[in-house]
């Protein structure tokens, strides 16, 4: 399968991922489940239920033998087919090659300084993604992936060794609450933390503050101890926002002067450089 | 006087919305439009009747350049005797005697369009940082509430200068629209001041980015951003700006073959026709450079003046003249609106090329559009609200603006985001005029300095002009009419 990549869609144009601007492929499903996810429509492998297929306005999607069929002429990217999802899943996600993408990308190109694979979680197609980051490179554009940890580095030497730079998400330093909030335990989380560190490639370590539902204070001084021998590393605080995620949280987006705090708390703790969004 | 010179000069004075030196422009307008035209040719006139071929409203008896652009380098190392000023010996020198010149530079607005490329002029005097740039902010101020017109434009860059940097800080401060800005940008601008220019441009819509490397080939280094994006050598300027609508143009069009092969021709041979006579007016008859000593001191010089050939509605007459109505073939998406396009540019280029007027030549300048403008789309944009996704727009953009040596320009509105990845903007704009793009304008979609086709506005401003109160700037007046017949609040915001 690593001829092939499943993607939910492609951003050619993106300012926050990663280091200028860069095209953003999302890759389809992620073994977390994180409660305030905001694509929850990236999390799982479409099971041809056929649900959306009735659901769509545009008559874009009909049910071949291979599963359900998308017509990107006729949609209309009203999201009707995710919303109706039982699965969290999108009809819309196609297997592409390298050269789809690329190809995809074609008009983007000269724009661009690179692109940054997400998603979903990217390192679950991470043997095609090391062949997407040789041809980025061949072409002179850098190559960074936006990850949430949850498979090792150091067991994908491949996409280890040729991606240029990791941002990687530590959602909560405790692993009882990393538990909570996406079912799974963080151990390998805080291995690729150290690991990535080390190797010198970890461009970005982000963390979205959650009033109510975290402990946000605990990971925030936690990473900012960590990345305290690493000054090179930033650490971008997100804020909560509830576009997207399925079913509501019943959680207030964190105050502008909440995120200072945490800025502060960063900073005195090490961090080198700590940007909020 | 006539009847209707008496109603036209009284409304003028009874305008409640015109401030005292606004007035004396229009009254002077007035004035000048008393004469007759400029006498064309039975062929020519007809194009002009039907508003295919438009003088700009320039004045039926131009009585100097539309377009000045004084050698100011030359100014600071040598002083004027006319004005009788010595050489500048410090900043406040040095920034007393640009604006002391200006007093004297005419445009086709009551100021300047060109106050020099600003941060070259200063930096030779900045010693002491703080003392500079409280020198460069009365400049800056002084030319904001005194020439007032957003058509009066500053250059900077490409290098890093102090004084560079100090003005794009106080800009980004006083967000005020003007001058208009725009920073010379070619492989010598460290990123880290392009950058810096990013962040003073999303707060407040300046400088545009200007690729150096396209207009130094058709100008050679010495040239100068004036008015609204008019490229043009420096120590001349634009005699006339000539206007070719070719939305109307496609009105009388019956046939793409048509077009090319008959109506274009003619209509491109009848706008040389007009600017070539209006140009030889000017220096024949109102005598404009025997008679200032901007020419005495060299400052002007007569070769280096030249006619602009102004085009506008690219898009329209494309789709009309196509018939084009699917919104995926339309100008700006389809491959054959695209081609079709390009042979109407080239063809224009070669035959203004081609032509051979009697005083310096033609070259061709992507027209911003009037205030009055309904459906007519500035030079060779796609209309607001048809704009394709941003990577195909850049590649469309870059496409047509490849003759227009004159200056051609378009903008694009960005998100609040881009102000914290200033590197995302500076990686489009170093691709697009890689592409061939000439001339790169942005803003933020938020900031209440904002950009009109060409020149910038106070949205504050705009809001207080339609409420019926006066205001300072020329351009909000222009900007009341464009927000509202091109829907410039309306254009499509890029989210990078
Ligand atoms: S987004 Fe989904 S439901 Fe809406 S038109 Fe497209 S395929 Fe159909
Ligand atoms: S996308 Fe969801 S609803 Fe549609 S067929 Fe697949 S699993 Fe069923």
């Amino acid at each position: 399968m690593c001829k092939y990549g499943l993607v939910n869609r492609i951003i050619p144009f993106s300012c926050v991922d990663g280091p200028g601007n860069r095209s953003a492929v999302f890759f389809q499903g992620c073994e977390f489940r994180c409660a305030y996810c905001h694509n929850p429509e990236t999390q799982n492998l479409c099971t041809s239920c056929g649900v959306c297929v009735s659901q769509c306005p545009t008559k874009a999607l009909t049910m071949g033998d291979k599963g359900v069929l998308w017509n990107s002429e006729l949609c209309c990217s009203c999201d009707q087919c995710l919303n109706v999802c039982p699965s969290h899943s999108s009809p819309k996600a196609r297997w592409m090659s390298v050269d789809d993408i690329f190809q995809e990308l074609q008009g983007a190109l000269p724009f661009i300084t690179g692109i940054t694979i997400s998603g979903g979680e990217c390192t679950q197609y991470h043997q095609f993604a090391a062949k997407l980051f040789d041809r980025a490179h061949e072409l002179g554009k850098t190559a960074f992936c936006d990850t949430n940890g949850q498979l090792p580095f150091r067991e994908m030497p491949e996409l280890t060794a040729v991606m240029d730079m990791a941002m990687l998400d530590v959602k909560a330093w405790n692993d009882e609450r990393h538990r909570e909030l996406t079912g799974k335990s963080n151990r390998i989380v805080l291995d690729n933390l150290n690991y990535l560190s080390e190797i010198g490639k970890l461009y970005e370590v982000r963390t979205v503050i959650v009033p109510g539902l975290l402990n946000n204070e605990e990971t925030v001084e936690q990473v900012s101890r960590h990345l305290a021998h690493y000054p090179e590393i930033r650490y971008k605080l997100i804020k909560y926002r509830p576009w997207g995620v399925r079913p509501p949280l019943e959680v207030q987006p964190p105050s502008d002067q909440y995120m200072e705090q945490l800025r502060t708390l960063a900073c005195e703790n090490g961090a080198n450089e700590v940007v909020l969004t | 006087m006539t009847e209707n010179m008496e109603a036209k000069v009284k409304e003028i004075m009874e305008d409640p919305k015109l401030t005292y030196p606004q007035r004396l422009i229009e009254l002077a307008k007035a004035a000048e439009n008393l004469p007759d035209p400029v006498a064309l040719s039975e062929e020519a006139q007809w194009f002009v009747d039907r508003d295919i071929v438009f003088d700009m409203g320039e004045g039926n008896a131009p009585y100097r350049p539309r377009y000045v652009v004084p050698d100011y380098d030359k100014f600071m190392k040598q002083g004027s005797k006319f004005l009788m000023l010595d050489p500048p010996k410090d900043i406040w020198d040095a920034v007393s005697n640009l604006l002391i010149l200006y007093r004297f530079v005419p445009s086709v607005i009551a100021g300047p369009v060109y106050v020099g490329h600003i941060d070259r002029l200063l930096d030779p005097f900045v010693k002491d940082e703080e003392e500079a740039r409280h020198a460069i902010r009365l400049f800056l101020t002084h030319i904001d509430r005194t020439i007032s017109d957003s058509f009066c434009h500053a250059n900077i860059g490409p290098y890093d200068t102090r004084a560079g940097r100090i003005i794009l800080e106080l800009s980004a401060e006083m967000q005020r629209p003007v001058p208009n800005m725009s920073m010379i940008y070619n492989e010598h601008t460290p990123d880290d001041f392009a950058k810096k220019a990013i962040g003073t441009g999303l707060i407040t819509a300046k400088p545009s980015f200007v690729n150096d490397a396209m207009y130094t080939a058709d100008w050679g280094s010495n040239y100068a951003i004036v008015s609204c994006y008019n490229a043009l050598p420096v120590g001349g300027g634009g005699l006339t700006l000539g206007r070719l609508n070719l939305k109307k143009l496609a009105d009388v069009t019956e046939s793409p073959e048509q077009l090319l092969n008959d109506l274009l021709p003619r209509a491109v041979a009848a706008q040389c026709e007009q600017m070539d006579k209006r140009d030889t007016y000017i220096l024949e008859n109102s005598h404009f450079l025997e008679n200032t000593f901007l020419t005495e001191e060299g400052l002007i010089q007569k070769d280096r003046f030249v006619g602009m050939f102004g085009l506008v509605g690219l898009a329209e007459c494309v789709n009309q003249v196509l018939h084009l109505t699917d919104p995926k073939e339309r100008y700006g998406h389809g491959k054959q609106a695209e081609e079709f396009a390009l042979e109407i540019l080239e063809r224009i280029h070669s035959q203004v090329e081609a032509y051979k007027p009697k005083y310096g030549k033609f070259a061709l300048h992507g027209q911003v559009g009037i205030s009055t403008d309904l459906g007519v789309t500035p030079n060779t944009r796609v209309p607001v609200g048809e704009e394709p996704p941003l990577p195909e727009h850049l590649l469309i953009t870059a496409k047509t603006q490849k003759h227009f040596a004159a200056g051609i320009g378009e903008l694009f509105p960005f998100e609040e985001t881009a102000k914290k990845n200033p590197q995302a903007v500076l990686d489009i704009i170093k691709g697009a005029f890689a592409e061939g793009m000439r001339y790169f304008s942005f803003y933020s979609s938020n900031s209440d300095v904002i950009r009109v086709t060409g020149y910038l506005v106070k949205r504050s401003d705009i809001e207080k002009y339609d409420a019926g109160e006066a205001c300072i700037g020329n351009s909000t007046v222009l900007g009341s009419g464009a927000s509202k017949g091109l829907h410039i609040f309306e254009r499509s915001v890029r989210s990078v």
